[in-house]
């Protein structure tokens, strides 16, 4: 008693909120990822604050999350191979498996009941109940996966990197249904799948373009993108492979960042015909659509990552640059787009901006932080 | 100090490495890749015992000119040899070069 009387005695002195949230709203709440110290920095959007840490995730270098349906939970994906369950209002961990060496990336089904966890070693998809977290599916592929996406009806889709492929798994009938589709590439690195949960689009290192699958189709074929890009000019050497999400539909196109490039490329969302390429500071890694599609935010790989442009949709003209500071990770938008968040990895620090005035309005102090995940996201599919 | 070193200049006035600089370049650069525990990711594991079949000098011209037909790029225009030679050092030794 007399310690726990301390420790709020501290916390107080410290100037941080006491733990839990008696209200228990999360609406406008988000977790950061501070990788090196495998922490968890709890903020809240409206208060431009952190309002806690929480600790002992393991190595999150390259770590995501997502959120349940009812935005108290998140699903934490460590590299490796971590599963872990935290309770924001509690800022706790409540659950947390080893369910694999080496890891990348999940999803979380439409129905909040399944995650579902993307796996280099051994290579593969795992899928838990997201209560418990016990295992309910294993799908080993005999490769390094990659782009894992839910889709509508109780489904998680996902791209082989070593052979080329798309899986469609359909637990909609309990143990999953699996849709192979072969030839969508070489070397797929990442994939993001549309709002409305119809189109996945792969990435592809090995191969030129970018490959889309129509998932309202009962066999979907893949459908070649841009083709031809790059052939004309050598590639540039690649130090960060981009980074491919549901962000990246911005008034009926999409903004997708070329690899071994300096730009980025517009293609129509009905037909997939190039419709634009913009140039850019760097090499791009995220491309993101201001959540009503009017900007699009770019970040850059090393060395050129302390930077971020903004385009103008209309336009596809830069119309704004700003420079946060050293290795720029990782952006989100508040979920109807007044502000962005930016991890600011080797300053310590997340910016916030409003994307209207571009005008810098606050600064949190953070360990190492890169991917920012607002709850907002527990309603979107494909984040 | 540190984005500076991502720049290339992770060399101190009189060209010896700056080790603290190299060793986060390490980690969280080529960590992108092998992971931020060199433990793999879309590139293979880079600790000691998975580098066997290098030598120092084998793996710095790896380092310095990449592997072609893989992701791995050349490193050269980013880094010195030098530099190079003491990152093969550190991955090849775990972190005692």
């Amino acid at each position: 008693m007399k310690r726990a009387g301390i420790l709020l005695a501290l916390l107080a002195t410290l100037g941080l909120p006491l733990p839990g949230n008696c209200a228990g709203a999360t609406g406008d709440l988000g977790l950061v990822v501070e990788r090196e110290t495998g922490s968890l920095l709890v903020i809240d959007q409206s208060d431009h604050a952190a309002i806690g840490r929480i600790e002992g995730l393991g190595d999150l270098s390259h770590a995501s999350l997502v959120y349940s349906p009812d935005e108290r939970f998140a699903f934490v994906f460590g590299r490796d191979g971590g599963l872990t369950k935290v309770d924001i209002l509690d800022q706790a961990i409540v659950g947390r498996v080893m369910q694999a060496g080496n890891s990348i990336g999940g999803a979380i089904s439409d129905d909040g009941r399944l995650v579902a966890v993307s796996n280099y070693e051994p290579g593969g998809v795992r899928i838990f109940d997201t209560d418990t977290l016990e295992m309910v599916a294993d799908i080993p592929t005999g490769s390094k996966t990659v782009g894992l996406v839910d889709a509508p009806g109780r489904r998680f889709v996902f791209s082989l990197w070593d052979s080329g492929e798309t899986w469609i798994a359909d637990l909609s009938k309990g143990s999953p249904a699996i849709t192979r589709i072969t030839g969508i590439g070489s070397n797929p690195y990442d994939a993001l799948i549309t709002g409305d949960g119809r189109t996945y689009i792969a990435g592809l290192f090995g191969d030129d373009g970018l490959t889309a699958l129509d998932l309202w189709q009962d066999q979907p074929a893949p459908i070649h993108i841009l083709p031809d890009y790059g052939r004309e000019e050598q590639d540039l050497p690649v130090y960060k492979m981009p980074h491919l999400e549901g962000w990246a539909q911005a008034a009926g196109e999409f903004v997708l960042p070329a690899v071994g490039h300096h730009e980025v490329l517009w293609v129509d969302a009905n037909d997939f015909h190039e419709t634009g390429r913009t140039q850019t500071h760097g090499q791009p890694v995220f491309a993101m659509a201001r959540p009503d599609g009017r900007q699009v935010w770019v970040n850059f790989a090393h060395p050129l990552n302390d930077t971020i442009q903004i385009i103008d949709t209309l336009t596809k003209k830069v119309i704004h640059e700003i420079r946060p500071g050293p290795a720029v990770l990782h952006m989100e938008f508040t979920p109807r787009g007044h502000e962005v968040w930016v991890s600011v990895r080797d300053a310590g620090k997340v910016v916030v901006y409003d994307t209207h005035t571009f005008e810098q309005l606050a600064e949190i102090a953070a360990i190492s932080p890169s991917g920012i995940f607002f709850t907002a996201r527990a309603h979107r599919t494909g984040l | 100090m540190a984005y500076l070193a991502l720049c290339g200049a992770a060399l101190a006035a009189d060209g010896t490495p700056k080790p603290e600089a190299l060793k986060r370049l390490v980690h969280q650069d080529c960590g992108s890749c092998h992971g931020i525990t060199l433990r793999g990711g879309l590139g293979p594991d880079i600790r000691p015992a998975s580098l066997a079949r290098y030598t120092s000098e084998s793996l710095t011209a790896v380092i310095l000119d990449g592997v072609p037909g893989t992701p791995m790029p050349p490193w050269r225009p980013l880094i010195t040899g030098t530099e190079a030679q003491w990152i093969a050092e550190y991955l090849l030794t775990g972190g005692t070069p």
